[in-house]
């Protein structure tokens, strides 16, 4: 799967509360509302300018904090098409491929604000076109790439009837 | 080689010998959810239908993140959460009962068990040799309803901890030093396991607080071995019965051994915005706080209370701090009204709260207004943690909160307590 967008940067240690704050918590069962804050805390213009398509791109160790799954799902409402950064917190990471957001660990210092960007899922490929270099991500564990092809986790669940991943 | 603790506990609960780096399909004996959490993990398992939990008798909704509700969207979260529970037969901790992870270790944790959580600090659990770790909703709701989960087996960094806590300094100080020296991703992914004999000397609310906060490295599990202590404390909670000796292995294969001597440690403290930004308390002494927050799943324990009560016993918050004390369970609150904990603060000018998450998770009480800054004894000071993006939060020991109570600035609790209260 090819995906194509911009790039919108990030720093370090953007945290759960960054993405989805607390003081939004009446917010987590009416995610539509939700994801209009998207990374408000982070960067408050990000969620009324993100286009489809475009990317999210950070710094070392991208949604840490709570457990909240609420995280990666507004990102993916909001039409984000993959989080790259060059590292994420456990819980983030296994959430997100639960929801179905991709996320792709590469040397983000290569890319700049705007950077117009295609990443190749299936290979780990990212090109930035604007800079004209490729950037290579590790693949994924099996157990996820099975998870992210079946749907995500639920999916895969209601699918099986169980959970398949040996 | 031998068995890191990690490594016993889930080859124990699979059947046969497992190591570092293997994925692995594992029963689950405990999992939970909590009001932040539970709703959506209740929404997936009807989506695909199946409403179900596969060990109702252990799986708990907590109602702690915003009990009492301060809104209509939240007080409508809350009738899903119980309906469910009817529905199920699964517990339902409701409005006032407590903080999940201190109420799963009351009623919960054991040596040996599998625990799954719908919240990041379900490594509290880890104290009791539990492997006990937090997850999204979708995993934990998956969890319920089939009795097991997926997990790849962590690395583990031996904390190996040595020496006697000096008067004035306790688990906060030497867990917030450890994120200090790691950092807030050092132990990504990996197994912190405590031990040595100050761990070995260690009471169980110590070891709670530690490892509780072993996810602010970043990591999975933070595991102490099971002994006596683990022994009397289950006892305590009348579940003597599921004691058993756990440890790891004395030739267990560790990623890396960390060796601290806690004999020169010093009261410490995180400053804003990350729990990594580690300082001895004297050199940010003198800063002025608006607020103090004396509770949570790491510090609002029965002693940690006991320890606030003692600073400010006769004496008053000074003028302009707003000191709010949340005890972690209601059996704790109980016990120190017994004690007379509760009528101590409250006499200083302290506001205690109902038993639950309280001003920790920025939903409702103990909001920063802008450029305000609070003194928690919590675990996060990410920006925005109070429920504004534009306050400032400091994590601290009990005692360090109770000393800047009383005086209204950031101050060393070595200044204010006399040597019989600091032990
Ligand atoms: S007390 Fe704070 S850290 Fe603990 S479960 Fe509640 S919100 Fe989370």
């Amino acid at each position: 799967m090819r995906l194509q967008g911009k790039a919108w940067k990030f720093g370090d240690n953007i945290s759960t509360d960054h993405i989805a704050p607390g003081r939004l918590f009446h917010l987590r069962s009416n995610l539509p509302e939700l994801a209009k804050h998207v990374l408000e805390d982070a960067d408050p213009e990000f969620a009324s300018k993100v286009q489809p398509g475009d990317f999210v791109v950070a710094g070392n160790n991208f949604g840490l904090g709570s457990s909240r799954e609420h995280a990666p799902t507004i990102i993916k409402m909001a039409g984000v098409s993959a989080v790259l950064a060059k590292s994420f917190a456990r819980i983030f990471f296994r959430n997100a491929i639960n929801v179905g957001l991709p996320v792709l660990i590469c040397d983000t210092d290569k890319i700049s604000a705007g950077d117009e960007l295609e990443v190749d899922l299936s290979s780990g490929k990212i090109y930035n076109k604007t800079q004209d270099i490729v950037l290579q991500a590790p693949p994924l564990p099996d157990v996820m790439i099975r998870l992210l092809a079946d749907g995500g986790l639920a999916a895969h669940v209601a699918k099986h009837g169980d959970l398949k991943i040996d | 080689m031998g068995l890191t603790l990690a490594e016993k506990i889930l080859s124990q609960r699979v059947g046969r010998e497992v190591r570092a780096g293997e994925i692995i399909v594992c029963e689950v004996d405990v999992a939970l959810t909590q009001d932040g959490t539970g709703p959506l993990a209740v929404q997936q398992l009807r989506k695909i239908g199946m409403e179900k939990a596969a060990r109702p008798e252990s799986t708990i909704l907590f109602i702690d993140h915003a009990a009492p509700s301060p809104r209509k969207e939240l007080s409508n979260d809350h009738i899903l959460l119980r309906e469910f529970a009817q529905k199920t037969g699964c517990r339902l901790s409701d409005v006032g009962e407590g903080v999940c992870h201190q109420l799963v270790a009351e009623d919960y944790a054991a040596p040996g068990k599998v625990i799954i959580g719908a919240d990041s600090h379900t490594c509290t659990a880890g104290a009791l040799a539990a492997f006990a770790t937090g997850m999204g909703s979708t995993d934990v709701a998956m969890g319920i309803a089939l009795g097991k989960t997926w997990f790849r087996v962590p690395e583990t960094f031996l904390i190996e901890v040595t020496g006697k806590m000096p008067p004035g300094v306790c688990a906060k100080d030497l867990i917030l030093h450890l994120i200090g020296m790691l950092g807030a991703d050092g132990a990504t992914y990996k197994a912190l396991e405590f031990a040595g004999e100050t761990i070995a000397a260690m009471p169980m609310h110590e070891r709670l607080t530690l490892a509780n906060m072993a996810v602010e490295a970043g990591a999975k599990v933070g595991l102490i071995a099971s002994d006596e202590v683990t022994r009397e404390y289950l006892e305590s909670q009348g579940r003597g019965a599921e004691y058993r000796p756990l440890s790891a292995d004395p030739d267990a294969d560790y990623e890396r051994v960390i060796a601290v001597d806690v004999s020169q440690l010093e009261p410490m403290l995180a400053a804003p915005h990350t729990v990594d930004n580690v300082h001895p308390v004297k050199e940010l002494a003198g800063t002025k706080v608006d607020q103090v927050f004396i509770g949570s799943c790491t510090n609002g324990r029965l002693e940690d209370l006991a320890v606030a009560a003692s600073i400010l016993k006769g004496k008053r918050v000074a003028s302009g701090v707003r000191c709010i004390v949340v005890p972690a369970s209601r059996r704790i609150f109980l016990e120190a009204i017994r004690l007379g904990y509760i009528e101590t603060l409250v006499a200083a000018g302290a506001v205690v709260l109902a038993p639950g998450c309280g001003p920790c998770v920025g939903v409702h009480e103990g909001v920063l207004g802008d450029g305000e800054v609070s003194l928690n004894t919590s675990n996060r000071n990410f920006q925005g943690r109070l429920g504004n993006p534009k306050g400032f939060i400091y994590l601290g020991s009990p005692a360090a909160a109770a000393a800047s109570a009383l005086t209204g600035v950031i101050t060393d609790p070595r200044e204010v307590m006399d040597n019989a209260i600091a032990r």
